[in-house]
């Protein structure tokens, strides 16, 4: 029972972990970007959450604006800071990355302080409770697992059978080709970021209802273990980066539940390595022609 | 253009000299906190008018608040006893030293504090500042207490097996609480099964948590689980999943409130129904909860609690009130205040055993009646043990009805 149990915490960890990874993959895939403003987004998620609760109003359209606040950061770091440097080489792109995601963390400590501020999660999911056997799983819980599926299938449905999904496909196939057949690229990759920060939001929100607690440096280590999960299942590939995330979720509570709390972190960065050095391709990614 | 660029060189080289002298000069002590009642300081100090009393502890930077916090209280006292007519019709003359929280700045402190002529020292305010003082203060044998390094490091080398027979502290130890609470849990929850979920990367988290177990084996209560996080970690739910499975009637959590808050919730979704005991690190853990209910019937033990009846809490209160803008002081500036009075009543008694002021002897006999110590303060009564700390009670408060209700001294 208390396995199963632990299944469910690592599921729960590891769904919100999958939502992030597929932001990476999603972005990777397009313009071979490893995004790691990423894990910002959903720090600014958080605080636009707990800010309009804080002045009163309802939580649904604070769900709505966490997600539009989301959509719209996304695509404005896309269009000032990465869409200039589209030709540059991709290390100057990751480096931009970075200092994006630095950027961020100290505009949100300028703006909000160091100090974590408290997400109202029981006003978004109330803190209820549900005994089956000796299983007990929270309706927070539920939610995310629920809210973390549907999301999945619906992103792969846009993917697979909408006409921009396909449009996606072309241009991560091969951008060039996709552009002569008519591709309108800036619209396909701002889509893209939008997509994934969309995606984020729903993870911050998810997040901060089981760790209700958001500070300027809440999507750092957060966005390095998405990252690793992406790595993981394949960067680039949208199933991969689900596995990815699950497969994370379940190692971190399988160390923790187990005792080794101290090396949960580095059990994460030692999967990180170890696919690195054994199978950089992850689960499921294509093997990788380019040198990085 | 090489002699242009060698002269650019040497200005700025020059410049850079000077505002390194500059910023050495920076923490220079804050001259508008010496100010007191007394008008007559400067070349008293020799004729012995005054009593020189230095306060080190951090007052900008990020442990501030503390440092503020015990200066305050230490101050009110210093201001009240001058008041009422100082020590042996002597004034006291204070003098703060702001160390910014930081080790090498607050040695450089104390020998500021040393050349002024102070006889005594209350501080420092964190634990890593205040070992380096302490080390420091050996040779001068230096009359010090501190209001809030609760490390026993502060007071005793294991090490070499020494006890810095100079040093004091007027907070209670870190063992200290792990003790309590464990014989609070046996005592008056009537406990047979404890559990116990603290940072492994916390030195605080881990001394309090070594105690608590190694009380609970001595008062026979059954430790059925025992598990930890590493410092900075948000997910609990395999800790408290392996907790709730071992059912215990307490579970002790010897961390910070921030960490609290996050292993409350989760507590709730792993179906954990154990009363929960924290420690002082707990203060103010009301403001960070999402839902008060999540900790409501917890209790946590306190240097000092505001809600506190006894006399001496209720005038404290109302002082500091009168003194800070009507300020509810929080355990720090209690225990500053106290740090100032244990003090103050050492020195009397230096004063009355007729030894030269500023003198050895004058500095010995303070040390030995604080180390006699042995009554009423507002945060308890306080008598000293063979390490120099404090025996004495803790105030036990218990989350009711999302509220803070003060449960009574243990």
């Amino acid at each position: 029972m208390v396995f199963l149990q632990q299944l469910i915490n690592g599921l729960q960890l590891g769904s919100i972990y999958a939502l992030i990874a597929l932001g990476y993959s999603m972005v990777y895939g397009i313009i071979l970007l490893l995004n790691f403003a990423h894990g910002d987004i959903i720090m600014v998620g958080g605080y636009i959450v707990l800010l309009i609760i804080a002045a009163g109003i309802s939580p649904a359209v604070a769900i709505a604006a966490c997600i539009i606040g989301c959509i719209v950061l996304a695509c404005v770091i896309e269009k000032v800071a990465y869409t200039p440097l589209r030709s540059a080489p991709r290390i100057s792109l990751l480096i931009t990355a970075i200092g994006v995601s630095f950027f961020l963390e100290n505009v949100a400590q300028l703006l909000w302080g160091a100090d974590p501020r408290v997400f109202p999660a029981t006003r978004i999911i109330p803190a209820t409770s549900y005994q089956i056997g000796r299983l007990t799983i929270s309706l927070t819980t539920i939610v995310t697992l629920v809210v973390a599926i549907a999301a999945m299938v619906v992103l792969m449905l846009l993917v697979q059978k909408s006409k921009m999904g396909k449009a996606m496909r072309a241009v991560s196939e091969d951008m060039g080709a996709a552009q002569l057949m008519g591709i309108n690229l800036n619209r396909i990759i701002t889509f893209t970021f939008a997509v994934g920060a969309c995606l984020a939001a729903i993870g911050a929100i998810l997040y901060c209802c089981k760790y209700p607690q958001v500070k300027p440096t809440t999507g750092y280590i957060l966005g390095i273990k998405a990252f690793v999960a992406a790595v993981l299942g394949g960067i680039g590939s949208i199933p991969g980066a689900v596995l990815g995330g699950i497969a994370i979720g379940l190692a971190e509570v399988a160390v923790n539940a187990l005792g080794y709390s101290t090396w949960t972190d580095a059990v994460v960065f030692v999967i990180l390595i170890i696919v690195l050095l054994v199978k950089p391709t992850g689960f499921m990614g294509a093997s990788m022609n380019e040198k990085v | 253009m090489k002699k242009l660029l060698s002269l650019i060189l040497a200005v700025l080289l020059l410049v850079l000299c000077l505002s390194a002298c500059g910023s050495d000069n920076g923490p220079a002590p804050d001259d508008g906190e010496q100010a007191n009642t007394e008008p007559a300081d400067g070349g008293a100090e020799a004729s012995g008018d005054v009593i020189t009393i230095g306060i080190l502890g951090p007052q900008t930077g990020a442990v501030a608040q503390y440092g503020i916090a015990v200066k305050n209280g230490a101050q009110l006292y210093f201001d009240q006893l001058n008041a009422a007519g100082g020590i042996n019709g002597k004034q006291i003359k204070y003098v703060v030293y702001d160390e910014e929280g930081d080790a090498t700045k607050a040695v450089t402190g104390y020998n500021s504090l040393v050349d002024q002529g102070a006889v005594a020292i209350v501080g420092d305010v964190t634990t890593q500042p205040c070992v380096a003082v302490v080390t420091a203060s050996q040779e001068d044998n230096m009359p010090m207490i501190t209001a809030s390094a609760t490390a026993t490091t502060v007071t005793y080398d294991a090490d070499s097996d020494t006890v810095y027979k100079n040093m004091f502290r007027s907070c209670f130890i870190d063992p200290f609480q792990g003790q309590t609470m464990a014989k609070f849990a046996k005592e008056v929850l009537n406990a047979e099964t404890a559990a116990v979920l603290y940072d492994n990367g916390d030195t605080y988290s881990t001394g309090v948590y070594e105690y608590f177990v190694a009380e609970c084996a001595e008062l026979g209560i059954d430790v059925v689980a025992v598990e930890s996080y590493a410092s900075g970690a948000v997910d609990y739910s395999g800790q408290l999943t392996n907790i709730a499975n071992a059912n215990p009637d307490v579970l002790f959590l010897p961390i910070y409130y921030n960490d609290v808050a996050l292993v409350a919730t989760q507590a709730a979704s792993a179906g954990v129904t154990a009363t929960m005991l924290g420690v002082d690190g707990w203060a103010s853990v009301l403001t960070v909860v999402t839902d008060p209910a999540l900790v409501e019937g917890a209790y946590y033990c306190s240097g000092y609690s505001a809600e506190d009846t006894s006399e001496l809490v209720v005038k404290f209160l109302a002082d500091y009130a009168d003194a800070y803008n009507g300020e509810t002081p929080n355990m720090f500036s209690a225990q500053g205040y106290d740090a100032a009075w244990i003090l103050c009543d050492a020195i009397a008694a230096a004063e009355e055993s007729g030894a030269e002021y500023g003198s050895d002897a004058y500095k010995q006999a303070i040390i030995d009646a604080m180390a006699a110590t042995d009554s009423d303060y507002v945060t308890g009564h306080v008598t000293y043990d063979e390490h120099n700390d404090p025996q004495k009670t803790a105030a036990i408060i218990n989350i009711v009805d999302g509220a803070e209700a003060f449960w009574g001294s243990y």
